[in-house]
């Protein structure tokens, strides 16, 4: 069988045609569309390794099936950077060392990307803590990763109140 | 394919070892683009998925192959049946570190996890489904699980060869003299790594020389052991590991169902892609094993230790040996003149355990640092006071002098930093603004230097630049940071000015990353081969008439910021670009075998030491336990770049945690089943569980442990943590728990 989906990703609107429906985002990123930045870390919706930005919101895109995905919008660690240009909370990442193997980075930065959107936690390193548990660190660079969000939010707020002002 | 570390200066800061640089591989790790070994996809690439045994012992009577090979886009189904042959015996070890391995011999299940079938299919979706199609049969037998039924034996060996048992002084004396006996039993749980990127290759075979695209701590090591199971030379086998997503040791030894894929590669004459599944990571890729640890310490009417005693019972597979070295964690720390440590194994149905991040002392120190802990209370001692009352000036046993040791000053800025003084003796003393109970305990971390062979090559350019080169492995300490620093500094260039090549095998052999010791055993070689390259370069300008160094030979010339300066006259100095211009050379090449001199070794004891304070919170109905602020105070040595080690400590610390109040396999006692074989249930550390932390980096000169004072800082941190974390749960309740992870159900156990 085969179904196609048509869907953004990273800003470039792609047209699929999937040759399984049992292919997960996650599968169809890493697999089939040589997007290899988002991780595999238990393929069960457990670690947040492979969070990935759906039409805005933060998911784990191994327990979303590719199907399910016609017409939104992805975007995934490869799409964040505006050319060489870091995203805030990318440079943040390095400069208050918020990870160590790295497997775990590309989702967390979109989840802290997603974070930041919600705006839920500003200023708060005890709620971003909280909203930063699903993804998870074996590494243990949680320290610097919850510096690196205070940073970036920081910089985010700042941004839009001088784009309203 | 070489690692390009290239990022942008403005990013980083500082120019020399010493200096907290931002991590060299950063720009690659936040935009997505490092390359980790399952990312890979060469064409025509087909997908393996293991089917895995659901008993822990028996046999494997039935498979449905025929339903598996049905289903759409399956190429290939590998069972006992048609496994092509292994030109190494797959149940000999593999000197020096290679286990026994689990590759589809004999139809013998020995855990639960192990590979009963490979399935080959067109994409992994096809793979997974046919592999669950198998639908095995089983003969079964009944499993040893537990101490109750598990069989004990002696043992040739712990760790990797170190000793079973050591004897200093007369125990039963030293027993004897004690005004007071403490004695208690430990258990550590079986603990398995989780590093987050699970165990992959992708393996790609031209004629008889094979491409491994795979997460490899020990490359040269690999290399060998590959080309004897498969029969070709080592230098066929090329890995390709620039980026690991974590090891802690579970990536140093070959695995069974990476050399499965290998061998279906070699096979179908396609290239294969393995992923292990994260259940699937709990078997046959190593683990941490169960211990019960029987401690007794002898004091005497000043609070001295008389007498020392460690007995470890560890937990092996029934098949092979990985013992943890628990007891010898109590050789090095504290002065007493009687000391025994002895180990006993105990087979169980279980995968073999293997090393994960400090060995031994991980679980030895959990046991030894709360039995501290309950001989200062016995003593009426505060247990810093206690600890300094039996601070080991020479190694205790054999008086062997430390190449440093500067335990005493981690002790004092630590509780300095803690506020450790006028913490009350008695627990249930202290309680926060909402009426929780706190706690404060401490441990003291420890851990033992190693030293690699390593190799290494420092080409210096005609531009001034230079390329270093060594075959070592990244799994986020830092590396690829450290090491470039380190080179720098030997060939008087700032960092930027080196490229760095590393994390692929036909590189100078880096050693193995394991041990804390990769930093100071890569690093030495990098350090060497720098110099080495200076040398050759200082030669041909002191020969040179036309240089301003002509002639300064015999008195020697100093590398800086891209220039040789006579050492007796700064003034007088010439560029590298200039010294190899005039001599027509492209570069110049230095190369260097290192090791550590065996005769300083000997005479040496070598550590690296270290306090932890930690602050505890428990809620006095509920029995929630949480920790809330952790102070280490580490000497280590030459720290190279404290950013990257203040991250490692701060690594440790939360293993050291997790090891306290989290993490723990659960096995079903009548199946062998590991009941919480994925990261919902085998519970480590999010970020909303993790404490205040804060590390302290003390100065350390060490003129012996190796030419560059390096010591190791990836380990250390857990040790000291987990006893500093229990002790502080019995100061805040009153209750001891000596078994790991401390629960809920302890406390309220021991309250009802």
């Amino acid at each position: 069988m085969s179904l196609s989906i048509s869907l953004t990703i990273n800003g470039q609107a792609r047209t699929v045609v999937l040759d399984d429906p049992r292919v997960t985002l996650l599968d169809l990123l890493r697999e089939r569309l040589d997007l290899p930045g988002t991780k595999k870390g238990c393929d069960r919706g457990q670690c947040g390794a492979c969070t990935v930005l759906v039409d805005g919101r933060r998911i784990n895109s191994c327990l979303s099936l590719a199907a399910s995905l016609d017409g939104t919008e992805v975007t995934t660690i490869e799409g964040l950077a505006e050319g060489e240009a870091l995203h805030p909370v990318q440079a943040a990442f390095i400069a208050h060392d918020g990870f160590q193997c790295g497997y775990c980075t590309p989702g967390q930065i979109m989840s802290a990307v997603g974070l930041i959107k919600e705006g839920h936690a500003n200023g708060d390193p005890e709620r971003i803590r909280e909203l930063m548990s699903g993804n998870i660190c074996r590494c243990g660079a949680y320290q610097g990763i919850t510096e690196a969000i205070l940073e970036a939010q920081k910089a985010s707020t700042e941004a839009n109140r001088r784009d309203a002002a | 394919m070489s690692l390009d570390t290239a990022s942008p200066t403005a990013r980083r800061h500082g120019s020399n070892a010493g200096q907290p640089l931002t991590r060299r591989d950063g720009l690659l790790k936040v935009t997505g683009r490092a390359t980790y070994a399952a990312d890979n996809h060469p064409d025509g690439m087909l997908y393996a998925v293991t089917a895995i045994s659901r008993i822990a012992r028996g046999r494997v009577t039935a498979l449905d192959v025929g339903a598996a090979r049905a289903h759409a886009g399956v190429v290939e189904v590998l069972t006992p049946a048609n496994r092509p042959p292994l030109a190494h015996d797959p149940d000999e070890k593999m000197p020096p570190f290679g286990f026994r391995v689990e590759v589809l011999q004999d139809d013998t299940v020995r855990y639960v996890g192990q590979p009963i079938a490979l399935v080959v299919a067109e994409t992994l979706e096809a793979a997974t489904e046919a592999a669950a199609l198998l639908d095995p049969q089983y003969e079964i037998a009944d499993a040893r699980t537990d101490r109750s039924n598990g069989d004990r034996f002696g043992l040739a060996a712990v760790g990797i060869g170190a000793p079973p048992r050591t004897v200093h002084g007369d125990l039963a004396a030293g027993l004897a003299a004690a005004t007071h006996v403490t004695e208690a039993e430990y258990e550590t749980p079986a603990q398995y790594h989780n590093a987050m990127e699970p165990h992959a290759v992708v393996a790609e075979w031209h004629g008889d020389r094979v491409t491994l695209d795979m997460p490899n701590q020990a490359m040269a090591l690999s290399c060998a052991a590959y080309g004897a199971y498969f029969d070709i030379p080592a230098e066929n086998v090329l890995i390709r590991s620039p980026f690991l997503g974590g090891g802690f040791g579970s990536k140093a030894i070959l695995n069974g169902p990476q050399i499965l894929a290998i061998l279906a590669a070699r096979m179908l004459k396609r290239p294969v892609k393995l992923v292990l599944t994260r259940t699937q990571m709990y078997g046959p890729v190593g683990h941490r094993g169960h211990t019960w640890q029987k401690l007794r310490i002898g004091t005497d009417a000043q609070g001295r230790l008389t007498a020392l005693h460690h007995h470890a019972l560890c937990a092996t597979s029934s098949f092979d040996e990985f013992i943890e070295p628990a007891a010898n964690a109590s050789l090095p720390l504290y002065d007493s003149p009687a000391i025994l440590v002895e180990h006993e194994g105990l087979r169980l149905d279980i995968g073999t355990p293997g090393p994960m991040r400090a060995p031994g002392e991980a679980s030895g120190s959990a046991a030894l640092e709360v039995a501290m802990d309950e001989a200062a209370v016995a003593c009426g001692m505060d247990p810093l006071e206690f600890r300094l009352a039996n601070y080991a000036e020479t190694e205790p046993g054999t008086g062997r002098p430390f190449s440093s040791k500067a335990l005493r000053e981690c002790y004092l800025e630590g509780a300095k930093r803690f506020g450790w003084a006028g913490r009350p003796l008695e627990p249930r003393q202290m309680r926060d603004e909402n009426g929780f109970l706190v706690g404060w305990g401490m441990g003291t971390a420890v851990f033992h230097c190693p030293h690699f062979p390593a190799e290494a090559r420092a080409t210096l350019r005609a531009d001034g630049t230079a390329l270093v080169e060594t075959a070592g492995a990244d799994m986020g300490q830092g590396a690829w940071t450290a090491l470039a620093q380190i080179a720098a500094e030997a060939l008087g260039l700032d960092p930027d000015q080196v490229e760095f090549h590393s994390g692929i095998s036909t590189l100078p052999d880096g050693g193995i990353a394991g041990g804390s010791g990769h930093t100071a055993s890569a690093g030495l070689a990098l350090n060497n081969a720098g110099e080495d390259a200076i040398a050759k370069l200082a030669a041909i300008a002191t020969a040179d008439p036309a240089s301003p160094l002509f002639g300064a030979g015999n008195i020697g010339v100093v590398a800086r910021s891209g220039r040789l300066h006579r050492i007796d006259d700064e003034g007088r100095s010439e560029s590298y670009v200039d010294i190899l211009a005039r001599a027509g050379q492209a570069e110049v090449i230095g190369t260097a075998k290192a090791a550590r001199d065996p005769a300083i070794a000997e005479a040496h004891a070598m550590f690296s030491h270290g306090a932890v304070f930690a602050e505890v919170k428990v809620d006095p109905d509920l029995g929630q336990i949480r920790a809330t602020r952790l102070v280490g105070a580490f000497a280590a040595g030459r720290v190279i770049n404290p950013r990257l080690v203040r991250s490692q400590y701060f690594g440790g610390m939360i293993w050291g945690t997790s090891f306290a109040l989290h993490e723990e396999a659960v096995t079903d006692r009548r199946t062998g089943r590991i009941m919480n074989a994925d990261l919902a249930e085998y519970h480590v550390p999010v970020n909303a569980d993790v404490p205040s932390l804060d590390a302290i980096l003390i100065e350390e000169d060490d003129p012996y442990v190796n030419p560059l004072g390096i010591k190791g800082v990836g380990e250390i941190g857990i040790t000291g943590t987990v006893g500093a974390i229990a002790n502080a749960v019995w100061h805040a309740t009153g209750v001891r728990v000596r078994r790991f992870p401390v629960r809920i159900e302890d406390l309220l156990i021991a309250r009802a």
